[in-house]
């Protein structure tokens, strides 16, 4: 089928499969899922800029039918959301002036690539260390299927030290169940996670997710939702911006969303059947993956 | 109670059922009435492009989702 926006023929069969797989994550982990389809549209010969632009407008549908099922449920904390909206927005510009920065030096392709590598390889680690503690303490052990709600952490005492650092303003969270955190602990969490969203491409939930639950506290099934309530202003604004550039095909976009909303309401539901650390685990190839492409690109030359 | 979450999976596979038709229908019908005017939109007015392209993704995300609610609605009614 031919995509005239972008010049470019895809299989739309193709095209609701990939949007299926990254809808599946997006609802079960919180992510936006950029780190594939980007190389899966390259992978059709649409150009890099068309890749970008059109994923974060298909992100922008799914998030939303996914934050929509994760709040039926209960696990959208919609004040925690906007705050980090903020940050996200604001770490996104500072990372794009990062980009440009290093654009002008002439080495952005390797110091993007090494950092990325650095970053995804570390959450992976962290992660999968956490996950593995939690899951084989007493605490961790209790947790089962009846109540998949449940959460606990290994990282738990680092957090509520985090918790009880008292820099004003502070703010309530009892949808999370924090009594007491400070304003400026959630902007700077959301501030990093926008800044490797503007620098490293994508939405970020990748960093944002961990971060929500390991530095603020937040229970592994409230971070995921609440992070998809986050993507859909960030990925919004992102869409525009894009679009206004030239760079978002949206028919393209459109059947993506087909299978991405399918998938993303199935993701949304499994998340019912696991307890938090459980998630956690299972999150833990996700940054490999991107790991790999990156490393790909690096070896090969080939821009996926 | 297995009953239940067997009940509860059998409307929520139908539902779903329901919403990949309407999305399927909806991007053929948005590609049949406004492929080409999209082509120039994107080419000459980039402003209003990008304010039609969230309009459509988020029209496709809300107005879709609750349409499906609607329709279960209604078939549920039927059924019993």
């Amino acid at each position: 089928m031919f995509f005239p926006i972008s010049h470019s023929y895809i299989n739309p069969l193709y095209l609701v499969v990939v949007g299926f797989l990254i809808g599946i994550l997006g609802g079960f982990f919180g992510v936006g899922g950029s780190f594939i389809a980007g190389p899966a549209l390259r992978l059709m010969g649409v150009d890099w800029n068309y890749a970008v632009g059109t994923d974060l407008a298909h992100i922008v549908g799914k998030s939303i039918v996914a934050a929509r099922q994760h709040r039926t449920l209960g696990n959208v904390d919609l004040k925690l959301g906007l705050i980090m909206a903020i940050g996200t927005i604001g770490g996104a510009e500072g990372g794009a002036q990062a980009i440009q920065a290093l654009k002008r030096a002439g080495n952005v392709n390797t110091v993007v690539s090494w950092v990325a590598i650095v970053v995804y390889f570390s959450i992976s680690i962290f992660m999968l260390w956490e996950s593995q503690k939690t899951l084989r303490s007493r605490k961790g052990r209790s947790l089962n299927a009846a109540e998949p709600k449940a959460d606990h952490s290994a990282f738990g005492p680092v957090t509520e030290r985090i918790q009880r650092i008292r820099v004003w303003p502070m703010v309530s969270l009892p949808t999370s169940g924090i009594q007491e955190i400070s304003l400026w602990i959630i902007l700077l969490v959301a501030l990093v996670g926008g800044f490797f969203s503007g620098f490293l491409g994508g939405g970020a939930g990748y960093i944002r997710m961990p971060s929500m639950v390991y530095v603020l506290g937040i229970p592994t099934h409230l971070a995921v939702g609440t992070d998809l309530f986050e993507i859909i202003i960030s990925a919004s604004y992102g869409t525009f911006t894009h679009a206004i550039k030239g760079n978002v095909d949206i028919l393209i976009a459109l059947v993506m969303h087909t299978g991405a909303v399918i998938g993303a309401q199935i993701g949304v539901v499994a998340t019912q059947y696991f307890a938090g650390p459980k998630i956690r685990l299972a999150f833990v190839p996700l940054p490999l993956i991107g790991v790999a492409i990156v490393l790909y690109t690096l070896l090969t030359g080939h821009k996926l | 109670m297995k009953k239940e979450s067997e009940k509860n999976l059998r409307a929520f596979a139908a539902e779903l059922a329901i919403y990949a038709v309407l999305v399927t229908a909806y991007f053929f019908l948005v590609l049949h009435l406004l492929g080409n005017w999209l082509y120039q939109l994107d080419l000459h007015h980039r402003v209003l492009y990008a304010v039609v392209a969230l309009l459509l993704i988020v029209g496709q995300a809300i107005v879709l989702d609750a349409l499906t609610a609607l329709l279960f609605r209604i078939l549920r009614r039927r059924w019993r």
